[in-house]
């Protein structure tokens, strides 16, 4: 389990210190991107817009497409924006903290 | 077999497998009891957190509202599954670093107070309780339906299980059978809605049926359901109803509720690494989709299925004529036919519909939205094993939750008000039989509030969502995010978002209901969309506050950069 760390401070801080707010900067950046995606297909395509895309049908023959987003392409959305997340963030790690598994 | 020989052998097997699961998995620490040890794999935490998360309410309820209410009810879908985004993006990966047993245990040593732990601590207990009793009414729905069980032995029967792994295993039982939990109910979810879609729309897969043209018709079943819905008067399915505004602040009220609500956040803490909390988020969030998008496929063909059995080419049809299910469920009550103008058809029509001179037809049919998706197999003429199948998913959903929910109450008893705040000096031992016995006690309290249940759950509910919304989650982004963040701007900001979005649902729901309309809203918001504007001002309040008072402890701010970073280099 990962304990209290106050105690966890590797031996030249001031280093590894720049690389924490690298990998912060770059974390906040991700997140900032993917969020973005995810308002804009839930309050923007699914909501928003939804009465706009109404004649559109797809990406099924017989859906229009802003209900499609709000009942459909928003949630598989949702799940791929977690993965990505994930996956880079994992990346990120290794590549920071390359022994930060125990 | 008849149904009812069916469901007592489905729903008898399904609680035997919790049965022996619970025995298997006691916990012998309060480490094991609050977060399993810490040792649960992410998939298999995907899966309880897809159960703990899907309750009677997503199983049972979700697929009749959106049915019923066609686009307005996408708020929901978006809703509930957006929220995770959230979580896994903002919250999840830092609390597992934290790496404690609760909220209010990251709330209190964040901002360096006890006020906001106990404070945490009775948001965490109210909106947990206000859950539970709506979970247990569904226990005894499903028992007095399908079993012929009166309510109250169908509440005491579920108690018992759900006693039985979770004061034994606490979260360790409790994971695992939410496991077990997941498989059985997502497996009487998708039956019936496959059966249901080869059978509606010629496609196997739901998600793809309900799109697609339908052979035969030259047009599709969603433009078929809009012109049925043109033709007896009904809003359009596929559109909104109008205020954007308002369908955008429920969705994110939701969302943000979802990502703060505490018996979901503890599951995070129970999986070994920082990447494993962002990995199960995904499996989580997948789980869940299965059942989420599958469900407004099921509310389309529930509605057509519906309509064609009361209007059939261009006509009402007669009472006479309607099928077996219909006369079953009005025995119960929940379909209620008033002939008004005494032609003996069933009349089924919205507001706008007008007969050929332009007079308004009078609707005759009030239909119960909590038995589409109990009703459906029936509907659809289905084996009378799906019908128990479905009966055995829906207790699986309300059980899974309960017991995540009776957890957080125990554990905040046990470990937030005695061990951190009134008795310091408890044992693990004693910490851990004080957790049972708070376990114990919660599920009798859970299951009274099943037997009796207060006039106003439903209102409730949307209570437990805004005050998540408006309350912890702010205070927990904030914590991460802000590192100057203080314990008085994040007070400040809690107490501020919790007045203001309880007394705008007090207000409008219980003290002056006749005024809960778009006209004396502010800016056309629902009270179910309160939360969005509590958390706007928990927000302020907390930037405001925090500019004009002390910065927090230095060994609080390194903390937070310590939160933000994985495990240990």
């Amino acid at each position: 389990m990962a304990s209290e760390s106050k105690n966890d401070l590797p031996d030249n801080p001031q280093k590894v210190c720049g690389g924490h707010r690298l990998y912060w900067r770059k974390n906040l950046q991700l997140i900032a991107i993917l969020l973005f995606i995810w308002a804009f297909v839930s309050f923007g395509l699914g909501l928003a817009f939804a009465d706009s895309l109404h004649g559109i049908l797809a990406p099924l023959p017989g859906t229009p497409l802003g209900f499609w987003f709000a009942q459909q392409g928003s949630i598989f959305t949702f799940v791929i924006l977690i993965w990505v997340y994930a996956w880079r963030m994992n990346k990120l790690d290794d590549e920071y903290f390359t022994n930060g598994d125990e | 077999m008849e149904i009812q020989q069916w469901t007592a052998l489905l729903v008898g097997a399904s609680f035997l497998l919790y049965i022996v699961i619970a025995l298997k998995s006691r916990a012998n620490s309060t480490g094991e009891f609050y977060v399993a040890g810490g040792h649960v794999p992410p998939l298999a935490n995907g899966m309880a957190t897809a159960a703990d998360w899907m309750s009677a309410a997503s199983f049972i309820s979700m697929a009749g509202l959106i049915s019923f209410s066609g686009f307005d009810g996408s708020v929901y879908l978006m809703g509930w599954t957006g929220g995770y985004v959230l979580l896994a993006l903002l919250l999840a990966p830092y609390l597992r670093k934290f790496g404690k047993f609760t909220v209010p245990d990251f709330i209190g040593e964040r901002y360096y107070s006890q006020t906001a732990r106990v404070v945490a601590v009775v948001c965490a207990i109210f909106v947990s309780f206000t859950y539970v009793a709506g979970q247990m009414r569904g226990v005894g729905l499903v028992f007095s339906r399908f079993l012929e069980v009166d309510i109250t032995s169908g509440v005491m029967i579920g108690m018992a299980i759900v006693f039985m792994y979770a004061v034994l295993g606490g979260m360790k039982g409790i994971t695992y059978t939410q496991v077990a939990q997941y498989c059985v109910l997502i497996f009487a979810f998708m039956v019936p809605a496959i059966f249901i879609s080869i059978h509606v729309a010629d496609w196997a897969i739901p998600q793809i049926g309900f799109g697609m043209d339908t052979p035969g018709q030259g047009s599709s079943l969603l433009q078929r359901l809009n012109g049925l819905h043109e033709e007896l008067g009904f809003a359009s399915y596929t559109r909104g109803s109008g205020n954007t505004l308002n369908l955008i602040a429920i969705t994110f009220a939701l969302m943000a509720g979802t990502a703060g609500l505490p018996h979901v956040i503890i599951r995070f803490y129970t999986v070994p690494r920082v990447r494993d909390a962002r990995t199960s988020a995904g499996w989580a969030l997948l789980f869940i989709a299965i059942l989420y998008t599958t469900a407004p496929a099921v509310a389309v063909f529930a509605r057509t299925n519906l309509i064609d059995t009361v209007y059939t080419d261009g006509q009402f049809q007669s009472h006479e004529s309607m099928p077996e299910w219909f006369k079953t469920w009005e025995g119960t009550g929940l379909i209620q036919h008033e002939d008004h103008n005494r032609d003996g058809l069933v009349q089924y029509v919205g507001a706008a519909a007008v007969d050929g001179e332009g007079q308004p037809i009078r609707n005759e049919l009030t239909i119960d939205r909590d038995i589409m998706v109990l009703a459906n197999p029936e509907i659809a003429g289905l084996p009378n094993w799906v019908i128990g199948l479905v009966a055995a998913g829906g207790l699986a959903a309300a059980l899974s939750t309960a017991a995540g929910l009776l957890l957080v109450v125990s554990t905040s008893f046990s470990h937030d008000l005695l061990r951190k705040w009134l008795k310091p000096d408890l044992s693990d031992r004693q910490e851990l039989m004080a957790a049972r016995i708070a376990a114990g006690v919660a599920v009798c309290f859970a299951g009274y509030l099943g037997i009796n249940p207060p006039g106003f759950v439903g209102e409730v509910v949307a209570f437990a969502f805004g005050l998540a919304a408006a309350s912890f989650f702010p205070a927990i982004f904030m914590g991460i995010f802000m590192k100057r963040m203080n314990r008085e701007g994040a007070i400040a900001g809690m107490v501020v978002g919790l007045l203001f979005t309880a007394g705008y649902i007090v207000y409008f729901r219980f003290m002056y209901p006749e005024l809960d309309n778009a006209e004396h809203w502010w800016w056309g918001i629902s009270p179910k969309g309160i939360g969005t504007l509590g958390m706007c001002f928990n927000f302020m309040v907390a930037g405001i506050v925090r500019s004009m008072s002390a910065d927090p402890p230095e060994e609080v701010m390194e903390m937070v950069e310590q939160i933000r970073i994985p495990e240990k280099p």
